[in-house]
């Protein structure tokens, strides 16, 4: 009993001593969603490029994905530890203008964007287009808007709106696209869905068991498997309509102690030490312009949709009972 | 009786549980200022109720069988048949749904022979498929509870039986059903539970949103309307569901089967022969090939992954094994100090109070907790412990329904001779409980240590970046495009869980033989 309680007491102090040690320098912490500060994605690249000039330690603290990010914050409220949220989209800044959580960021908006983004409140990152990916050895010619889709016997498989972003993203795609005909289409496209998985993971991975034709990604999907694995078989396809962006912002919270860093922060997402990052990390178009990769991009769409904030928080309940009717038989 | 101080400590051990269950839903309506329902929320109810209702009894229909084959047969590799049989229920759910897909999918093993045999394709998604996957998953718990009832059936019993000249049907209807009938309503609460919080396994196999359960329903409720008074509603009409079920459980369990203690012979079973020697084959072979296909898939998609793997999955591993022993050493040290004082006649809430965790909503507890605890101190402190707390809490509701039997024979056979010996405190427990109790203990131990081990749940809520635990690993490896890696990682975990879960469940064995 007493060795173990003399390692305990040995160990302890060491346990404790790094978080001493760092309360020297000013923190800054950013909230962000899971996959961003995975190994593999942008933020531990962008934490040391920013900590070699701001003479401050970069902090991320994570929870799910963006609109957990809102919940989260939504729940705590001024009190907040965070100074930066990173991951919202456009569908969500509506609901996050409205907590009154948000302070202006004051910086230039992003010039790379498809279509002219600007909000005083929120800062364009990165984007993409959401996009059904297919495999090219198994289908030939795939359908090119969503009236084919639904003519078609090809099998997708798409996310839930209601436990993920891209789920909303469709939901919103075809609000965007169809307008009071977006029931018409999702009663179209109900047979030709497999299943709707909680998240885009497990999406993409029956996609790649090949248990699905196509399923519900991005146009940037493809390159991942291009510049990461070598691999040309995949490929998304466009449609007709047009295709619905997701806008990925970060925001600086009204609580923040230390504006002055955290204003630095966004201006530094827009630099490219931060924004040469994301194409291959984060798999999304970034916001500023940017030499993108070799092979990142094929072809892109002719023509983009988004509904405005505050149109999209809107249509939401609408489009989530339209969806849930159809495809609840 | 006896011991007081026990109880009193059961007491409050249950307490603490029953805090930890509605505090945080209480803590989440208090947030919101209110609870609520919806009219939506009964279409939801229903399914719930459904899928929840016939994945416990099919999971324990099939149990029985398969479990009394396995009691009554001796063949070479049972031992490791009961083992192996036992994996599905320890892996993580995600997991367990790719394995199955892989073998039940469009593109899977059955569709692709059935396909060069000319058969037309079946499809795994819609209720069947849910189905499939609750079975898939509760079907060896409740192989293993069934079966250590039939082995606790003294052995003198059956002889007994042999020398009144009993068939198989009398021994069946004298013997094992009484058995059946104290612990099956047990087995069906406890599946009907876990199957109550479903959401990733209903929504991807379930094919829509015809398939919603009230879990997912409390996602839809804070994620889509941030209405956290409905969530709070949500999941205490959750919560609620579990109680009734734990209290009709409760109800229906008879009390002690049978008269008289045995002398502890090993069991000797006449195994009857003729067609039931068939039927119980069949049994064998259909639950091995059901439960071991999914298995095999998946180590087959993991093997090419080891190579991708990257360093980060050994921190990882190592930390999560660490909590998966800490978790189990608690749960273990828990369970028995309850199952103790209900043995000796205890109240018998506290048994209630040990089902009630499994119906818990895992989004509302995390979220409970975290406003429990956040003017306190930083969630990212508490990532950790809080993971803790939370798999000794899901864990021990198995723990209580696997030591609860034996305890009860324990304190039938020999808390008399106990204690009119004054054998009490450690003496008893090194002396009496141990001895007789390690096979139940370590087999407890290695299931909460394998649970914990596959434990996605609250940490996804409260980590910091550096604190990744192997699951959390696997999830941003999928998140990552890294498929691969992911498959490989996650048979990294498996093998791990399993490993802990034999090495404790063999050990406890080892030691009770002894």
């Amino acid at each position: 009993m007493r060795p173990f309680l003399a390692a305990c007491f040995l160990t302890l102090p060491s346990l404790a001593l790094p978080g001493l040690a760092v309360a020297e320098t000013p923190v800054l912490t950013v909230m962000t969603y899971d996959s961003f500060t995975s190994e593999w994605g942008p933020g531990p690249a962008i934490e040391k490029a920013f900590e070699e000039h701001c003479g401050c330690d970069l902090r991320f603290i994570t929870g799910g994905d963006g609109a957990a990010l809102l919940a989260r914050l939504q729940l705590e409220g001024a009190s907040s530890e965070a100074d930066i949220v990173l991951g919202l989209d456009t569908n969500l800044t509506a609901q996050a203008q409205a907590s009154g959580l948000f302070a202006p960021h004051g910086a230039d908006p992003a010039t790379a964007l498809p279509i002219p983004y600007q909000d005083p409140l929120f800062l364009p990152y990165d984007w993409g287009w959401f996009a059904f990916v297919y495999d090219k050895t198994r289908t030939a010619m795939p359908p090119e808007d969503f009236r084919a889709l639904g003519d078609s016997d090809l099998k997708i498989v798409i996310q839930d709106p209601r436990s993920s972003t891209p789920g909303l993203g469709l939901l919103m795609w075809v609000k965007a696209a169809y307008g009071d005909q977006a029931p018409d289409i999702w009663a179209g496209l109900s047979d030709n869905i497999l299943t709707v998985t909680p998240g885009w993971s497990e999406a993409y991975g029956l996609f790649l068991e090949g248990e699905a034709d196509m399923v519900l990604s991005y146009s940037t999907s493809p390159a991942y498997h291009r510049l990461a694995e070598q691999d040309d078989s995949k490929d998304w396809v466009e449609f007709a309509e047009g295709h619905y962006l997701q806008i990925e912002v970060a925001g600086l919270l009204a609580s923040s102690k230390q504006p002055e860093l955290a204003r630095e922060f966004l201006t530094f997402t827009q630099s490219p030490a931060f924004q040469s990052v994301i194409p291959e990390t984060n798999w999304m178009y970034p916001a500023a312009s940017q030499t993108l990769p070799e092979g990142f991009e094929t072809h892109r769409p002719a023509k983009s949709l988004l509904l405005g904030a505050d149109e999209a928080l809107e249509a939401r309940a609408t489009a989530l009972t339209e969806w849930q009717a159809a495809l609840g038989r | 009786m006896a011991s007081r101080p026990r109880s009193l400590g059961a007491g409050a051990i249950s307490a603490g549980l029953l805090a930890l269950i509605l505090g945080p839903i209480a803590a989440v309506a208090f947030h919101a200022g209110g609870l609520s329902l919806g009219a939506a929320d009964l279409a939801a109810l229903r399914f719930t109720l459904l899928q929840a209702s016939l994945s416990a009894l099919i999971s324990a229909a099939l149990a029985v069988p398969v479990a009394k084959a396995l009691a009554r047969r001796r063949f070479p590799g049972r031992g490791l048949l009961i083992t192996l049989m036992g994996a599905p229920f320890l892996l993580p759910v995600i997991v367990a749904v790719m394995g199955l897909i892989t073998v039940f999918g469009q593109a899977g093993w059955i569709n692709s022979l059935g396909q060069s045999l000319g058969l037309p394709r079946i499809s795994i998604y819609g209720l069947h498929g849910v189905l499939i996957a609750h079975v898939f998953l509760n079907l060896p718990l409740a192989v293993r509870m069934i079966l250590q009832g039939w082995l606790s059936i003294p052995a003198e019993r059956f002889r007994l039986g042999q020398s009144l000249g009993f068939t198989p049907r009398d021994i069946a209807r004298h013997i094992e059903r009484p058995m059946l009938a104290q612990l099956l309503p047990g087995v069906l609460a406890s599946i009907f539970a876990i199957c109550l919080t479903s959401f990733a396994v209903a929504l991807t196999l379930g094919g829509g949103p015809a398939a919603t359960t009230l879990e997912l329903a409390i996602y839809q409720a804070i994620r889509f309307e941030f209405d956290l008074a409905h969530a709070a509603g949500l999941a205490l009409l959750q919560t609620g569901l579990g109680a009734v079920a734990a209290l009709l459980a409760w109800q229906l369990a008879g009390m002690r089967a049978g008269p008289g203690a045995g002398l502890d012979r090993p069991s000797a079973l006449m195994p009857p022969t003729g067609w039931r020697r068939i039927a119980d084959g069949f049994w064998l072979i259909f639950a091995a090939a059901f439960l071991l296909l999914p298995l095999t898939a998946m180590a087959l998609k993991g093997l090419p992954g080891l190579t991708a793997l990257p360093a980060s999955v050994w921190p990882a591993a190592l930390r999560s094994v660490t909590v998966a022993l800490i978790s189990a050493f608690l749960t273990v040290t828990l369970g028995m100090i309850l199952v103790g004082a209900v043995a000796r006649g205890g109240a018998r809430w506290i048994e209630f109070s040990a089902v009630l965790p499994l119906a818990a909503s895992g989004m509302v507890l995390g979220i409970g907790l975290f406003l429990l605890v956040r003017p306190w101190i930083g969630p990212a402190q508490l990532a950790l412990p809080v993971t803790l707390l939370v798999n000794v809490l899901m864990a021990l509701p198995f723990v209580y329904r696997l030591l609860i039997t034996p305890a009860r024979n324990l304190e039938a056979d020999y808390g008399r001779l106990a204690a009119s010996l004054g054998l009490v405190g450690f003496a008893r427990i090194r002396l009496l409980t141990w001895p007789r109790m390690a096979a139940p203990i370590g087999f407890s131990a290695g299931l909460s240590a394998a649970l914990s081990m596959g434990d996605l749940g609250v940490i996804a809520l409260f980590a910091a970046p550096d604190q990744v635990t192997l699951p959390l690993l696997v999830q941003h490896l999928l998140g990552a495009y890294r498929i691969q890696a992911a498959a490989g990682a996650a048979l990294v975990l498996v093998a791990l869980s399993f490993a802990l879960f034999w090495l404790l469940d063999a050990g406890g064995r080892y030691v009770q033989a002894r």
